[in-house]
């Protein structure tokens, strides 16, 4: 009797007991995320006065709901403002996200399979061409022609001086410079940004925070992927390559589908940031472009945090996104790999 | 007409390292270069409203040196006192520990001197590292930004990463119900970090917040998490883990269902038990991602802002304030060179333990 409690079924499969004690600490995870969502939902059938009196638990039991907040989010006084936000949050994610894949993965795919060797001295005259236009255009040049003059005398210091240095960079460098882009705090980037996209008549637009949002997830894009197309075996490569498959067919149609589940991951992950940034945001933003965070953080007004309206809030901004996490959830599947290799 | 075919494809063939890589590195260069260069010239200069508009003085390191040694250095550094013969332990064993790995690495075959010198540099970065950690945390002393930003990093990212990897190996077992498990468990990481921060700002009031008939009962019905530096710190580090489990625990899950299952098969047919077949086999195939996800959150936990910021408001004094903070309250206070030195600062620690992590441990394991 005790015995079967510790067998299995199959190899894979866990042992009755293994699952109650799976089941178990499954349970009480679940309790832990959820706990704090359940009291968002229960705050934003709140009146202020059931908030400000104690904790109610239970609508219908110990407080009377009432959908005053959420009225006032999405038919009242707010609706305008949340309709814009949320068109505003559902265009520039999706679409910052995309695009982060679809580069960042190229990236990730090329630092795992080519030996890159940017030469240092190139790389430096480059930096000193940028400074010096930035210092131009900080003098009061107009940014065309400062951006020309700098092209210019980069491409004439690179043929003369800049052959003269040989040493060059690895693709460990190039990856660890892509990473290291994400090191500086946004409060430090975001004034020089700021400028950026003034200069470039961007300033308040969706173009702008697509463009910040691209750059800013694309490194963490091509870490992830990269360690994902370490994983897959070169074999296969090798074979479609004497096949005569060139270098974009095999990325396509053999590398890509195998690493479906870490590009799921990553791109859940991507499209979460974009969906959720605040700071970069409530820069970039004024009254057009503004997205849904910046909404929540307006609700802590002068009267102190309007929890009712921000409990709403925080809701209907969770529910596409966890409609994607499920639809996506079941390529996150097992045994993509084990198949290809057999077969 | 075959011929010119031909040749186009052999040449975008011979391009294809280029095309793969060009367009991301332009990107993040086009965003990237830029306001590092400006931030620096920030960090070195003072800035000031004057009539009709503003001035930036290049004042040199004039604001490091208020950081490190001048006005704001027990603000940033912290506030020293002699260190409790636990902290003196501490720092024996680190120093030994450290001391080891040197002695190893030169007796070693295959050391150069470029490795050579980075180690020696690393090792004294670290124990300066560890001599503040000591005097700061002892109980005279008062951690400064720059200690409870680490505090923040390294404890949350221990507790982060072993939970995910737990939860991920709960839900790749076939049991009935995974997939609702494996949804439920990625929600806190979807909610925007300012919600969060004031979910959990109602989660923790002891008087009308959910948990209130447990504190009551405890006797600490008055108590609030925000007057006790430790408890506030607490509140703020519960609710990063909270938050960021899921993004270990979706990579790790990935991670681990990319795993080859027959390996682990054969193991178990040869009569290895679980943790034998996760020892040897699960953990090397996971732990390249491992690495690289650990890094990625080091980095981002770096930056945590929003939380502190909303819960606690750094506060009691400056008790929970992390690095990002301290330089977000110097830059509302107008002060855009103190606030770019801090971010310097801050990337110049990041840089430096990152660059440690991936030359020391990241790299051996890829090599592995």
């Amino acid at each position: 009797m005790v015995r079967f409690l510790f067998q299995r079924k199959s190899l894979s499969a866990p042992s009755p007991a293994g699952m109650a004690l799976s089941y178990l600490a499954l349970g009480i995870w679940t309790l832990v995320a959820l706990f704090p969502l359940y009291w968002l939902l229960v705050t934003s059938f709140k009146l202020p006065i059931d908030v400000n009196m104690g904790p109610f638990y239970l609508p219908g039991i110990d407080f009377k709901p009432s959908l005053h907040a959420w009225e006032y989010i999405l038919v009242g006084d707010l609706s305008n403002d949340t309709t814009r936000n949320y068109i505003n949050t559902v265009v520039v994610a999706p679409l910052s996200a995309g695009l982060a894949l679809l580069l960042g993965t190229g990236a990730a795919y090329g630092l795992t399979r080519f030996q890159y060797q940017p030469r240092l001295g190139a790389i430096l005259t480059f930096i000193g061409c940028l400074v010096l236009a930035i210092f131009a255009i900080t003098l009061g040049a107009p940014w065309q022609i400062a951006l020309v003059a700098s092209a210019v005398l980069f491409i004439i210091l690179l043929q003369t001086v800049g052959r003269r240095f040989k040493r060059s960079l690895a693709n460990n460098d190039i990856a660890f410079w892509l990473i290291s882009q994400r090191m500086l705090p946004p409060v430090a980037v975001v004034i020089p940004i700021y400028v950026l996209f003034q200069r470039l008549n961007l300033l308040d637009t969706r173009v702008a925070l697509i463009i910040t949002y691209l750059a800013t997830n694309l490194p963490i894009v091509v870490w992830l992927m990269r360690d994902y197309f370490q994983t897959i075996p070169f074999e296969l490569e090798e074979c479609a390559a004497i096949d005569g498959a060139s270098r974009y067919r095999i990325f396509w149609s053999i590398v890509l589908p195998l690493s479906v589940p870490g590009l799921v991951a990553t791109f859940l992950f991507v499209l979460v940031f974009a969906w959720n940034e605040y700071l970069l945001a409530l820069f970039l933003s004024g009254a057009r472009s503004q997205t849904l965070p910046l909404t929540v953080a307006a609700q802590n007004a002068t009267r102190g945090p309007q929890w009712w309206y921000m409990s709403v809030l925080i809701l209907i901004m969770i529910v596409p996104v966890i409609a994607i996490a499920i639809a996506l959830e079941r390529y996150i599947a097992r045994g993509l790999l084990v198949g290809a290799i057999k077969g | 007409m075959y011929g010119r075919w031909h040749r186009l494809s052999t040449q975008a063939e011979r391009m294809a390292g280029n095309v793969f890589i060009l367009p991301a590195v332009l990107v993040v260069l086009f965003l990237a270069i830029f306001p590092l260069i400006i931030s620096l010239y920030l960090s070195l200069s003072r800035f000031k409203f004057v009539k009709g508009g503003f001035q930036i003085k290049f004042v040199g390191l004039a604001n490091y040196q208020k950081l490190l040694a001048g006005s704001e250095k027990t603000h940033f550094l912290g506030a020293m006192a002699d260190p409790s013969p636990l902290g003196w332990l501490v720092v024996a064993i680190v120093v030994a520990l450290m001391a080891w790995g040197l002695v190893r690495y030169i007796h070693s075959r295959q050391h150069s001197v470029v490795g050579l010198v980075g180690r020696v540099l690393a090792t004294f970065l670290f124990g300066l590292g560890v001599w503040l950690l000591v005097h700061t945390l002892s109980p005279d002393g008062r951690p400064g930004t720059i200690v409870v930003t680490w505090i923040y990093v390294s404890v949350g990212i221990a507790v982060q990463y072993l939970l995910g990897l737990g939860l991920a190996l709960l839900t790749i077992q076939r049991l009935p119900g995974r997939r609702f498990f494996r949804v439920v468990f990625l929600l806190p990481m979807m909610i925007t970090p300012v919600g969060i921060a004031y979910t959990f700002r109602m989660l923790t009031d002891t008087d009308k917040g959910p948990f209130q008939p447990i504190w009551q009962a405890l006797g600490l019905g008055l108590y609030s998490w925000v007057n006790d530096p430790w408890g506030a710190r607490a509140a703020v580090m519960i609710s990063d883990i909270w938050q960021w489990t899921p993004f270990m625990f979706i990579v790790l899950l990935a991670a681990l269902e990319g795993q080859s299952m027959e390996l682990i098969e054969a193991a178990l047919v040869d009569g290895a038990n679980r943790w034998q077949t996760f020892w040897h086999i699960t953990l090397p195939q996971i732990l390249p991602v491992s690495t690289t996800l650990i890094l990625i959150r080091m980095i981002e936990a770096f930056k945590i802002v929003d939380l502190p910021n909303v819960l606690t408001n750094g506060g009691p004094g400056t008790a929970t304030e992390s690095m990002t903070l301290h330089a977000f309250i110097s830059w509302r206070a107008l002060d855009l060179g103190g606030s770019a030195a801090i971010a310097y600062m801050l990337l110049f620690v990041v840089t430096f333990i990152g660059m440690a992590y991936v030359n020391l441990i990241r790299r051996r394991v890829a090599e592995a």
